[in-house]
């Protein structure tokens, strides 16, 4: 029995929990990290699997992680460095390809190589999304208003969402209303005509999300994977150097700097509550640990299906709760490479080969990927979001040597008829992405030296986000804002007094963000009445 | 939704391409590289022209005293052909295209349905159905979404025309000499077409210097020549090839205003009070709600109605001669009311130039005593200068050669 008391105990050592838990530490509080898996990181993560190769594991590229956070904690001082990448692009079925060229005219000409209309229409696209990112930015490190309450904070905050809405014009309110709402391909339809040029941007529409790129729901979610910035450039995506890992282990050494104690290996298994208030947490193995705040990392669900009791809670909070979208869609594949595999279709020193490369050259082809899911297995044809980040980052492979990561989108948690995916399903999920990736790079199954395949449900027991969901929760309006993760509790706190969440389930959403780490930090903080270490932004 | 021609032809497809450099070199590179001292480029639209060959402040004087070539190959052009090409130009921009008569050329903005600028240009008309306009920016996605419902072709000829201004008070007397019979009845803003070794010249009396010249469009093929005749036949009447910094000096004396420096494109903003209407630029002569609709005619009318709108564009004569580049303009000196857009101490007027956005009332109905915040640097050492400025009339170098048909030979 260990009988410790702590200010505050977190639970899950994700890169939120470490982002709340710096923040605590900063302000003087006693804290304790409690982490089931035996390393930090959650799904920021990296692993040498293979002897020489470390893999990002799940997360593999930064761009969302919040510039204020890694300057408030100073992340470059405990070692993280982020590299922008550009390039990028599809290989068409017909032979030909689309390269994402960093400069702008090199890349309107690439675009006008497949239809000159749209290689000017591109602007107009930047800057309309560029418009909608500059009003959820600063949505995105702000506790999100309760439109239901009468508190003047809220009132504060929905007044300042007002009027950066304001901010629009007539014709831009309206499109903004219709951008949250509608399916990537309507909106990339506005703008362009190229069924390829389409389907590259497309992507980023439905990566992590069940929806198809027809759904509507899934502009916002393309909006999500635009909003973030690599020094000041909004839209860039990098490398984290040492792979997503360096992002959680910058964050804990801050945090240990701080006098903050983190323990691996400690799954929690009940959150101890007394006449409704939280008072510690029990270990799979029997431990306990004491203190009268504690915030949960992990998803919505795991949090209050699982390790809180169902008596402890409000009915109507456990229904709504269950009623939380959170349904795995993608898998993962990490793959060490003898050497640089060859894809003779594009010239060896295209830059497409340095940023992110898909396969899927139509919307069409994406949306058949989708049927597969609702069918119950994985797409057939699957749109892949594939990197090699040892072209930038050499310290991750040996000199000569490559590693490929690949985000497969569709997989279903469920598959039909009950089947599992343990043995020959995941063996036959990882033979289609190969299949995939080998119809344009004749040696490609030759160079695997080695590799691991992760379905939604390795997702969910490495991770521990409920089906595997990539964003422990899905992105659709129905979800966002005040509404993330249930109505009445989107502003960190929960049923139980002194129990918080600070997981990607809360807003403003998933992906290597720190922000929902940061703001639930904030409101702990006030709540306790210590020094405020969370800036207004 | 209509699909627009796209290069698709056999060859692209199959030379698994791979696309070097945005910067493209324009037909005159060859020459341009053997006349560079400077070794000073700059790029436009995706073209690589010199800024400079050898001095900027002798290829300044060179277009206000002799001929000078400055390429505007990167120049965007598109043909307008068909049926309704009149129609559709008419409503594409604010002037009646009506007037524009065959064999003329005519200045136009054009704008969004909301009557904020997305770039201006020129119109070229050699027929009654056959039209180009000429522009900054590239415009081809634009006409192509206007077009929808009108018979019209649209052709982006960018790349199959190669184009020089030529300016300065010489430049008659040089293409006088290269024998091209007729130039002299060219009246400002004509065009006309000539035989020129073995293909087709045309020649329109235009440019954006203020002062007497014209601009040359050949066929790339034949480019190279072109420049050689020039060169030969000004050889003894002070010719020379002038980069861009010289010529945005004379572009501001002859107070023209640019897309990206003194307003942007109204589609690539992303704060919708960015965009500009036309008569907040001081453009008001450009628009015609008598002709029928154009597009941006409603909220353009609304404006003028109201009265609302926010900014005038002024020309300022500035105390002092350090130019007052990216300065802010102040009433009283006090009271923070605009900006400076574009500035230049003018070496032929001797004066200190500059264009302004100005928050109205000021500029309008509030004109006197008005500051400019100038930065001077003194050998490293800042000085914050607070100069006066006046509102004048653009163009500010305005000279009779410039009009005068048949032009005088220097
Ligand atoms: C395959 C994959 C690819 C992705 N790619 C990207 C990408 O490229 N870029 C990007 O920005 N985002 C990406 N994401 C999303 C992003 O990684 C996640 O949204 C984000 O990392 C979630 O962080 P978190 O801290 O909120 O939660 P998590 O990372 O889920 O952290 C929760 C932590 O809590 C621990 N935990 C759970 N239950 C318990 C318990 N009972 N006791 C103790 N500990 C517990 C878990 O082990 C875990 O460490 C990806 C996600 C996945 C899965």
């Amino acid at each position: 029995m260990n009988k410790s008391r702590y200010d505050a105990i977190i639970i899950g050592a994700g890169h939120n929990g470490l982002t709340a838990a710096c923040f605590m530490a900063k302000a003087g509080l006693k804290v304790l990290v409690l982490e089931k898996n035996d390393y930090l990181g959650g799904a920021a993560v990296s692993l040498e699997l293979h002897p020489g190769w470390t893999y990002s594991n799940c997360s593999y590229v930064c761009s969302l992680l919040r510039p204020e956070i890694v300057r408030d904690l100073n992340l470059p001082k405990y070692g993280l460095q982020v590299i922008p990448y550009s390039g990028g692009g599809v290989f068409m079925q017909n032979g030909d390809h689309l390269c994402n060229y960093n400069d702008h005219d090199a890349h309107r000409l690439e675009l006008a190589r497949h239809s000159k209309k749209d290689s000017e229409a591109y602007d107009r696209y930047s800057t309309d999304l560029m418009r909608q990112c500059r009003f959820i930015k600063p949505l995105l490190m702000r506790m999100a208003p309760d439109p239901t309450s009468f508190k003047p904070r809220d009132l504060g905050e929905l007044a300042y969402l007002g009027k950066r809405f304001l901010d629009f014009s007539e014709a831009q309110m309206a499109e903004t209303l219709r951008f949250w709402t509608m399916s990537v391909a309507e909106f990339l339809d506005e703008y362009f005509e190229s069924d390829v040029i389409k389907a590259y941007y497309a992507g980023s529409g439905i990566i992590g999300t069940a929806l198809g790129p027809m759904s509507p729901g899934t502009a916002y979610v393309l909006l999500h994977h635009y909003m973030g910035e690599v020094d000041g450039n909004i839209g860039a995506w990098g490398f984290a150097r040492g792979g997503m890992g360096s992002i959680s282990k910058a964050m804990a050494a801050c945090f240990e700097d701080h006098g903050g104690e983190i323990r691996s290996g400690c799954g929690v298994d009940k959150v101890l509550v007394k006449n409704g208030r939280t008072v510690g947490v029990v270990l799979k193995n029997g431990d306990d640990y004491y203190a009268n705040t504690v915030i949960s990392n992990a998803d919505v669900k795991h949090t209050f299906l699982d390790i809180v009791e169902r008596d402890d809670l409000p009915e109507d909070f456990v229904r709504q709760v269950e009623r939380f979208k959170i349904r795995g869609s993608s898998g993962k594949l990490n793959i060490a490479l003898d050497g640089m595999p060859e894809f003779p279709q594009v010239p060896k020193d295209s830059p497409i080969f340095n940023g992110d490369m898909h396969f899927t050259d139509s919307i069409e082809r994406m949306e058949r990927g989708y049927d597969d899911w609702k069918n119950g297995t994985w797409s057939k044809d699957p749109y892949l979001d594939m990197l090699l980040p040892t072209r930038i980052d050499p310290t991750m492979a040996p000199p000569g040597k490559h590693y490929m990561t690949v985000f497969v989108q569709y997989a279903p948690y469920h598959l039909a008829n009950n089947e599992s995916w343990d043995g020959a399903n995941r063996d036959a999920f990882a033979q289609t992405v190969f299949n995939q990736i080998s119809e344009y790079s004749p040696n490609f199954k030759d160079m695997i030296l080695h590799y691991e395949c992760r379905t939604p449900l390795d997702i969910e027991r490495e991770a521990g986000i409920t089906e595997g969901n990539i964003f422990q929760g899905e992105l659709t309006f129905d979800q966002l804002l005040f509404n993330r993760p249930v109505p009445g509790y989107a502003q960190y706190r929960s049923p139980i007094k002194g129990l918080y969440m600070c997981g990607s389930s809360t807003h403003p959403g998933g992906g290597v963000m720190g922000a929902p780490g940061a703001n639930a930090a904030r409101e702990v903080l006030r709540d306790l009445g210590a020094r405020q270490t969370v800036r207004g932004y | 939704m209509s699909k627009s021609l796209s290069p698709k032809t056999p060859e692209i497809l199959s030379a698994r391409p791979r696309v070097n450099a945005g910067r493209k070199p324009t037909p005159f590179h060859a020459r341009q590289v053997e006349k560079s001292e400077t070794n000073d480029w700059t790029l436009w639209a995706g073209y690589s022209i010199p800024n400079s060959y050898t001095s900027v402040e002798l290829e300044y004087f060179s277009i206000r005293n002799g001929a000078t070539l400055y390429d505007i190959s990167p120049m965007c052009k598109y043909r307008i052909k068909g049926p309704d090409a009149e129609r559709f130009m008419n409503r594409f921009v604010p002037r009646d295209v009506r007037k524009i008569k065959p064999g003329r050329v005519a200045y136009a903005i054009w704008c969004n349905d909301d009557g904020h600028v997305l770039d201006d240009g020129t119109i070229f008309r050699f027929g009654p159905d056959d039209f180009r306009l000429c522009s900054q920016e590239r415009q081809y996605a634009w006409l192509m979404d206007s077009a929808l419902g009108f018979d019209v072709e649209i052709l982006d000829e960018t790349d199959d025309i190669a184009a020089l201004q030529f300016q300065g008070p010489t430049t008659f007397a040089i293409l006088e000499a290269m024998g091209l019979k007729g130039v002299e009845t060219l009246k400002p803003f004509d065009l006309q077409h000539f035989s020129f070794a073995g293909t087709e010249l045309m020649i329109s009396r235009t440019g954006f210097t203020g002062d007497l010249g014209y601009e040359l469009w050949i066929e790339p093929g034949k480019a190279l020549e072109l420049w050689d005749a020039l060169m030969a036949a000004g050889a003894d009447r002070t010719i020379s090839p002038v980069g861009s910094l010289a010529l945005d000096m004379t572009r501001i004396e002859a107070g023209f205003i640019q897309p990206a420096v003194d307003f942007l494109h109204a589609e690539h903003v992303v704060r919708h009070t960015r965009g500009r209407s036309p008569f907040e630029l001081g453009l008001d002569w450009q628009v015609d709600f008598t002709k029928g609709h154009f597009t941006g005619r409603r909220a353009l009318l609304k404006e003028k109605e109201a009265n609302s709108s926010r900014y005038c564009f002024v020309g300022l004569e500035i105390e002092g001669n350090k130019p007052a580049h990216n300065a802010l303009v102040y009433h009283k000196q006090k009271k923070e009311i605009g900006h400076i857009t574009s500035a230049v101490w003018s070496p032929t007027m001797k004066n200190n130039l500059a264009m302004a956005l100005l928050q109205r009332p000021f500029g309008v109905d509030i004109t006197e005593d008005l500051w400019v915040e100038i930065y001077v640097d003194k050998e490293l050492k800042w000085d914050r200068v607070m100069a006066r400025a006046k509102i004048v009339d653009r163009p500010f170098f305005n000279p009779p050669r410039k009009r005068q048909t048949p032009p005088a030979r220097f």
